[in-house]
C-alpha cells in the first residue's frame, strides 16, 4: 500500500494506470447496472475520466 | 553477382520518377509510403469522430440539412443520461454481453479441448462446428425466426421432448422473459466457434514436453490442467474475449432479424436503439451524443482489457 501511494506522489506509471482502470471498470458498472438512476446518470462522467486519466498516465514513467 | 529484387525494382522505375525520388532522405520515402494510409485514417476514422463529437453538442437533424442548428451545449448528454428507456437498453445490452462471453467461453474452450484430444474424424467435426461462423447473420436470423416458432418450430418441439411442456405454451422471440436469452442461445450458437478456434490455436501452442515435464513430476491431469494449459491459453482466451465483447457491445444484425428489438424493447439493443434516434427520428445532434458515450465506454474498456493482456502475455 505504501508503495503505491508512493508511485501515486512521484507520479509513476503503474499506480496511476491501475487508478484509471478501476475508474472505468466502475464507470461501465454503473452505466449498465439495473438498481440507481443516479449511478447511471453519473457513468459517463466517471468512465470519461478514467479513459482521459488512462491515456495521460499511460505515457508516465515506470 | 545475381540480380536482387531492389535492383529490380530500381530498373523498373521510370527515369522521371527516379530522378525525383533519389533526392528524397529515407525518412521522407518512408513518409511517402505511409501517407496514403494516415490520410484514409484521418478522413474516415479521426475526422468523423471529431464531426460527431462537434454535432454531439448541437440540436442539428440530417433530414433538415438547411435548417439553424443551435448550440445546445451538454444537453443531448443530460437528456440521454437521464432517460430510463435507454438505461433500460444499456441492461438489455449488459444481459446480453455477459451471458454470451460467458456461454462462448465456457463452450468454446470445451469443444477446443475435445477437439485437441485428436480422435478419429476431429478433423471432420472441426469443419462440421466451424459451419455456423460462416454463415451471414441475416440467414442465421431467419432461420432461428422458422426454429423459435411455437407452432412450427423445432427448438420448441425439442424442449418440450425434453420437458414434457407444451411446445405452443412459450414462444422464445414473443415472451419478454424469454426473447433476451433467445438472441443469447443464436449469438452463442453463431460465434462459439471463433472462440473454439482460437482456444484451439492456443491449445496446440502448448509444447508437448511441458506436459511430459509435468507427467515425471508426477503432477496428476487436474494440476497439469490449471497450472499449464489454462495459464498457457489465457492470452488467446483474452484476446477471444475481446473480439467478441466489442463485437457483441456493437451487435445489431442478428437480433435485428430476430427479434427486431422486441417484444416492447426488451430485446432492444443500445445499437439498434442508436439507429432508431438517428435513422428515424432523425435526432442527429442526439444520436451523435449517445454515439460518444458508446465511444467512450468501449475505448476505456478495451484499453484496459489490452493492458491486462499485455501483463498475462509477459508472465
Amino acid at each position: 500500500m505504501k508503495r503505491f501511494i508512493n508511485g501515486l506522489i512521484r507520479l509513476r506509471r503503474g499506480p496511476w494506470e491501475m487508478v484509471a482502470s478501476i475508474l472505468i471498470a466502475v464507470g461501465v458498472v454503473m452505466l449498465m447496472q439495473p438498481f440507481a438512476l443516479w449511478a447511471y446518470s453519473w457513468s459517463f462522467l466517471v468512465t470519461l475520466t478514467g479513459t482521459v486519466m488512462f491515456l495521460i498516465t499511460s505515457h508516465f514513467p515506470e | 553477382m545475381p540480380e536482387t529484387a531492389m535492383d529490380r525494382a530500381a530498373s523498373a522505375t521510370p527515369p522521371g520518377i527516379a530522378r525525383r525520388v533519389r533526392g528524397l532522405s529515407d525518412r521522407a520515402i518512408a513518409w511517402l509510403f505511409v501517407a496514403p494510409t494516415i490520410f484514409l485514417l484521418l478522413a474516415i476514422n479521426i475526422f468523423p469522430l471529431i464531426w460527431t463529437i462537434r454535432l454531439s453538442f448541437t440540436n442539428f437533424r440530417a433530414n433538415r440539412p438547411n435548417a439553424d442548428v443551435e448550440w445546445v451545449g451538454l444537453r443531448n448528454y443530460q437528456r440521454i443520461l437521464s432517460d430510463p428507456e435507454i438505461w433500460q437498453t444499456m441492461q438489455a445490452t449488459a444481459h446480453f454481453l455477459f451471458w454470451t462471453l460467458f456461454f462462448q467461453v465456457l463452450i468454446g474452450f470445451a469443444l477446443a479441448w475435445l477437439i485437441n484430444a485428436k480422435f478419429r474424424s476431429s478433423n471432420f467435426w472441426t469443419t462440421v462446428i466451424v459451419l455456423p461462423m460462416m454463415l451471414s447473420p441475416a440467414v442465421v436470423g431467419n432461420f432461428w425466426t422458422f426454429l423459435y416458432q411455437p407452432q412450427i418450430g423445432l427448438f420448441n418441439y425439442v424442449v418440450a421432448f425434453v420437458s414434457g411442456a407444451d411446445p405452443t405454451s412459450f414462444s422464445m422471440i414473443g415472451d419478454v422473459p424469454l426473447a433476451p436469452w433467445a438472441i443469447v442461445i443464436v449469438d452463442t450458437w453463431m460465434w462459439t466457434p471463433f472462440v473454439m478456434l482460437i482456444c484451439l490455436a492456443g491449445l496446440r501452442s502448448i509444447p508437448e514436453s511441458i506436459y511430459e515435464a509435468a507427467e515425471c513430476d508426477r503432477a496428476s491431469k487436474w494440476r497439469q490442467f490449471w497450472t499449464i494449459t489454462v495459464p498457457m491459453v489465457l492470452p488467446f482466451l483474452m484476446l477471444a474475449v475481446l473480439f467478441r465483447g466489442i463485437e457483441n457491445f456493437k451487435m445489431f444484425d442478428l437480433v435485428v432479424q430476430l427479434t427486431g428489438g422486441g417484444p416492447g424493447s426488451t430485446t432492444e439493443l443500445t445499437s439498434i436503439n442508436l439507429k432508431r434516434e438517428a435513422f428515424e427520428k432523425w435526432r442527429t445532434g442526439y444520436a451523435s451524443a449517445y454515439a460518444v458515450i458508446l465511444f467512450v465506454t468501449v475505448f476505456g474498456l478495451a484499453s484496459i482489457y489490452v493492458k491486462a493482456l499485455n501483463k498475462v502475455k509477459e508472465r
